[in-house]
């Protein structure tokens, strides 16, 4: 099985790859469109700013391919973002595969959202064989709203959604590669669908 | 609900040993990757590695140290100790730290912060504070603890969040070493002025001063070293204390 890592300009890259190494699966990091198509399975992870980001996808027309691919996809943080309709941050046009609206958290409490957080009504391939209210962890100040592709449910200052699903493409807000064994399992979870 | 964070401190001496440490079931006393490693599995939600080495050997050998914590552990981590410069922070985040901590180097030129922040994003940058109450005052230290400033803690940390730091990682040099327990008026102060997130350290002695920390000092991390290297409070423990006592910990 081939795993590809999307290279781009993000944080977060050799996480996800040191990750998976310690599932056992040697991923490749790659921003050639080449490389990505032919991949099983594809990570697209992410840490930093949704603009420049869009900005620098788009420039290698990896925008196009990511929409297109029919594998399946995990988009990660930033990733998830990315995969919604449009970011408050920079209002920014992203990928549109969710039509779903990316907003900045109220400043209620604290900004970012840092740390260890439970996630709630989990479903799906993702999620099977972790526990309600497992603890995942967190570093956004933007969240993806509550919306139908939800396969869990987390709060702070308001409910949003840590994950979401639509056909082949997966995305969580947390950082499976930085989860303990919640995250182990996601990542299992994920290379076996 | 977000959790109150446990986070163990190792000091790293030329890229290998960690100073200090007594821990059970390690098989090689020191050895950082190890000792991160068991921290990660006794359930710490995170860890920050300082590097106390002064040499540039050792500086070198750190980051090839970070390059095999970061492939072992599967939570977050923080290095610090000495960074002053953009290439050091990139450096060390390339070698997969998840956030890097700057002491010295910020007070001397608070412009870093802001070129940190804006290069790799406030997420991975955490201000340390050393700071010694005084005249009243909580008076900003630098070297180790060395060197007085002309800063004082809260206007510090203040300029900082401005700048772009995404954490403060606050350190009472009156408190650091009694294990007489924490200072929780200042950490307080900090940690209800700034709309980030503040982790106390400095004086961890019983379970309960950690139970402190987090009520009376609002401290949304905690900080220690010995008390977990010598295993005199193992982290199980303390979570399940806390817990006990309705603060909300990952268990």
């Amino acid at each position: 099985m081939s795993v590809v890592i999307i290279k781009y300009n993000a944080g977060n890259v050799q996480s996800v790859y040191n990750a998976l190494k310690r599932l056992n699966v040697e991923a490749v990091v790659s921003d050639e469109p080449q490389v990505i198509s032919n991949a099983d399975k594809v990570i697209f992870p992410g840490v930093g700013e949704a603009s420049s980001a869009m900005a620098y996808l788009k420039e290698r027309e990896l925008d196009k391919l990511i929409k297109g691919l029919t594998v399946p996809i995990l988009g990660v943080c930033l990733g998830l973002q990315l995969m919604c309709a449009y970011s408050e941050e920079e209002d920014t046009e992203c990928l549109n595969i969710f039509p779903v609206q990316v907003k900045k958290f109220p400043p209620e409490d604290k900004v970012p959202h840092m740390g260890w957080n439970t996630v709630y009504n989990l479903k799906g391939k993702l999620f099977q064989g972790v526990a309600e209210n497992s603890y995942a962890y967190f570093v956004h100040s933007y969240y993806a709203e509550s919306n139908e592709y939800a396969v869990a449910e987390s709060h702070y200052i308001v409910d949003f959604s840590p994950a979401i699903h639509k056909d082949n493409f997966y995305a969580t807000q947390f950082h499976p590669e930085k989860s303990a064994e919640t995250g182990v399992r996601l990542l299992n979870n994920f290379l076996r669908i | 609900m977000l959790t109150k964070r446990i986070i163990p401190c190792l000091d790293i001496r030329d890229g290998k040993t960690v100073k200090g440490v007594n821990f059970v079931n390690i098989r090689e006393a020191g050895d950082p990757v190890e000792l991160g490693a068991a921290y990660a599995e006794q359930g710490a939600d995170e860890l920050v590695f300082l590097d106390i080495t002064a040499t540039i050997e050792g500086r070198n050998a750190f980051a090839e140290l970070v390059k095999e914590i970061a492939a072992e552990l599967n939570i977050p981590f923080t290095v610090g100790g000495g960074i002053s410069s953009e290439k050091d922070v990139s450096l060390l985040l390339e070698a997969g730290a998840d956030k890097i901590s700057i002491n010295s180097a910020a007070v001397i030129e608070p412009g870093l912060i802001d070129r940190i922040a804006k290069n790799f994003g406030s997420q991975c940058v955490v201000l340390a504070i050393d700071t010694r109450f005084d005249r009243n005052l909580w008076q900003v230290y630098v070297h180790g603890g060395r060197t007085p400033t002309e800063r004082y803690a809260p206007e510090w940390a203040k300029e900082a969040v401005e700048r772009g730091a995404g954490e403060i990682l606050l350190t009472s040099m009156n408190h650091d070493g009694t294990k007489n327990g924490f200072a929780l008026d200042i950490t307080k102060e900090l940690s209800r002025s700034l709309p980030i997130p503040v982790i106390a350290s400095g004086g961890a002695g019983t379970e309960e001063h950690f139970y402190d920390v987090f009520t009376k000092g609002e401290a949304d991390a905690a900080l220690a070293a010995s008390i977990f290297h010598f295993g005199e409070i193992p982290i199980p423990d303390l979570k399940k204390y806390l817990h006990e006592k309705h603060i909300t910990v990952r268990l």
